[in-house]
């Protein structure tokens, strides 16, 4: 009876997962994912609880009472601060998976080392890679994001970065087979341990080559990985809730790391050991251009005659803290019954979605978030395009100049609307370290200065020709 | 060194199946999520991953572990609870951001 019981809470769990997945597809229907979630993870605990075999409860209510703390703190950081909890959360959970694989194989080797059949071995492996490499790996994709000091935003490489890692790899794979051929002896453990030390140093050395502005790509890939590690858990402990849910965690991972490659049109292979940084800086020269720049007033001046007006954010927009300053544009442009809407990049923000987030936190309704491929084919009926801290996904060169590194990269098409503003904090290049055609446009007028400062200057001269 | 007897092999096999039909619905599932959502997807995946918790607590709380295997579950199932805990709750913080204009007002 209590194994049927337990059996069919794992089974309801996996379905209530899939439910829960399935509602994301939606807004409206979004808020019910969680309730199944929980519920889902709720049934998965409390049973898994009751198993005959768990007796020793202080060593699960203690560690449990533990969490609340850190698990609220990161539930309630700052929006712009998601993708670092993101990061650190897909490490915590790679650093479960290699924990329980470490405490499952020293089990094994001392009391039951009949457990060792290759399948296991194989899968045992497998769990504590994926999970010791997805630990350290997001834990630098972690610093990156948060911009910490000793970890560089470039992409890290040295000469024989390539040898390198592929003899760690080679070495790996040694060890492996031979802790799968004998994972009983007296050195079998010494070689385990070798494998733990190889899987960390597989983390570092994955991510630390790839640049600030593929950490999109990479925290998808490690959530990706961390839902792997999952199902080989799943494999080890012979248990299918394990299995389908790490499975769809991994689904999950790779199409978002599919979106995102897509959107900045790259390889996977191209990010993973493409080192992008490199080939930037060549199309930095070319002759001096100049920029013709505007001040707010008068651009509010051509804001308040235009029927629609389409907001380009990027997260120059986010790290300016201007969010709440667009609203209150976009709320003064709504009043005089201007159309505004929003057009989002896939890779606008620091993560899968990012911008859509800050931009909702500032109670801009969603249904004036427009994606890129919905927005563009509407792009030339657009009165006043205003880019606000984006900067290489509005460059036209991606579409027409073969010798530019953003070549065929998809772009929201800001230099067909009838007049662009661009707010520009500084005359650097952006994140590509590239210079942006789209500003030495005859229908482009820079607004020099810091995002929020700008679009305040906007609101303010909007509101101030209103009481004429 | 061989695949055992002839029952868990094809306990292997099923395990296979499950795990290929599973990422067979979840690409089905998630390529349908609202792009708008990117991120609180990635947020709740990441607390549905810490399933993980499952074999945390079989490994800090079952009968038969030593002391020091018991210790590494622990610390295991302290790192997926925080994943449950954090992942469940700023989803559904993003979440009830998004609104429909009349929402907003």
């Amino acid at each position: 009876m209590q194994a049927f019981l337990i059996e069919a809470s794992y089974l309801a769990g996996t379905a209530l997962f899939i439910f829960s997945l399935h509602w994301m597809s939606d807004p409206k229907t979004a808020r019910k994912s969680v309730a199944a979630g929980a519920l889902g993870m709720l049934l998965a605990v409390l049973a898994t609880w009751f198993r005959p075999e768990v007796t020793r409860h202080l060593w699960i209510i203690i560690p449990i009472v533990l969490a609340i703390g850190p698990g609220m703190w990161l539930a309630n950081v700052p929006l712009t601060a998601v993708p670092q909890r993101t990061a650190i959360s897909h490490a915590f959970g790679g650093l479960a998976a290699g924990l329980v694989g470490t405490a499952e194989y020293f089990y094994w080797f001392h009391m039951e080392p009949e457990m060792f059949t290759s399948f296991r071995t194989i899968a045992l492996i497998l769990e504590i890679l994926l999970g010791f490499l997805t630990f350290t790996g997001s834990l630098i994709a972690a610093g990156k994001l948060q911009e910490i000091k000793w970890i560089p935003q470039r992409p890290w490489v040295y000469k024989g970065q390539q040898a390198v890692n592929g003899g760690a790899f080679a070495l790996t794979l040694l060890l492996g087979f031979l802790l799968v051929l004998w994972p009983d002896r007296a050195w079998s453990p010494f070689v385990f341990i070798l494998l733990i030390i190889m899987a960390l140093n597989f983390g570092w050395m994955l991510v630390m080559p790839i640049g600030g502005a593929d950490m999109p790509t990479v925290i998808a890939i490690l959530n990706s990985y961390a839902g792997l590690s999952a199902v080989a858990m799943g494999f080890v402990l012979d248990n299918k809730l394990l299995i389908t849910a790490g499975a769809l965690d991994g689904s999950s991972g790779l199409i978002l790391a599919i979106i995102m490659c897509k959107a900045m049109n790259r390889s996977f292979f191209n990010v993973l050991f493409g080192a992008f940084g490199q080939v930037k800086q060549q199309s930095a020269t070319g002759e001096q251009k100049e920029y013709k720049s505007e001040t707010p007033e008068s651009a509010a001046a051509i804001l308040e005659q235009a029927n629609l007006v389409v907001i380009v954010p990027g997260y120059g927009l986010a790290v300016a803290q201007a969010q709440h300053k667009v609203r209150e544009l976009y709320d003064s442009l709504k009043k005089r019954g201007i159309t505004v809407k929003f057009a989002i990049h896939p890779v606008a923000g620091r993560m899968p979605g990012h911008m859509n987030v800050l931009l909702a936190e500032a109670e801009i309704p969603y249904t004036d978030l427009i994606e890129m491929e919905e927005i563009n084919p509407d792009m030339s009926q657009v009165d006043v395009c205003l880019v606000v801290g984006a900067n290489d996904v509005v460059n036209p060169a991606a579409e027409h100049d073969k010798t530019s590194p953003i070549y065929g990269m998809p772009i929201i098409q800001a230099d067909k609307a009838r007049t662009i503003f661009a707010i520009k904090r500084s005359k650097n290049p952006g994140f590509a370290g590239i210079d942006n055609e789209l500003y030495f446009s005859d229908k482009t007028w820079m607004l020099f200065g810091d995002a929020k400062a700008v679009v305040g200057e906007l609101v303010k001269s909007l509101s101030g020709g209103g009481m004429h | 060194m061989t695949f055992a007897t002839t029952a868990s092999t094809i306990d292997y096999w099923s395990m296979i199946f499950v795990f290929m039909l599973a990422t067979f619905i979840g690409i089905g599932v998630i390529r349908r999520v609202s792009r708008l959502l990117h991120t609180p997807l990635m947020s709740l995946t990441n607390a549905i991953s810490a399933i993980a918790v499952v074999g945390a607590i079989i490994v800090a709380g079952g009968e038969q572990y030593p002391t020091y295997v018991r210790v590494l579950g622990a610390i295991a199932l302290f790192a997926s609870m925080t994943n449950i805990i954090s992942g469940f709750l700023i989803t559904e913080r993003m979440l009830k951001m998004f609104k429909t204009r009349e929402e907003a007002k």
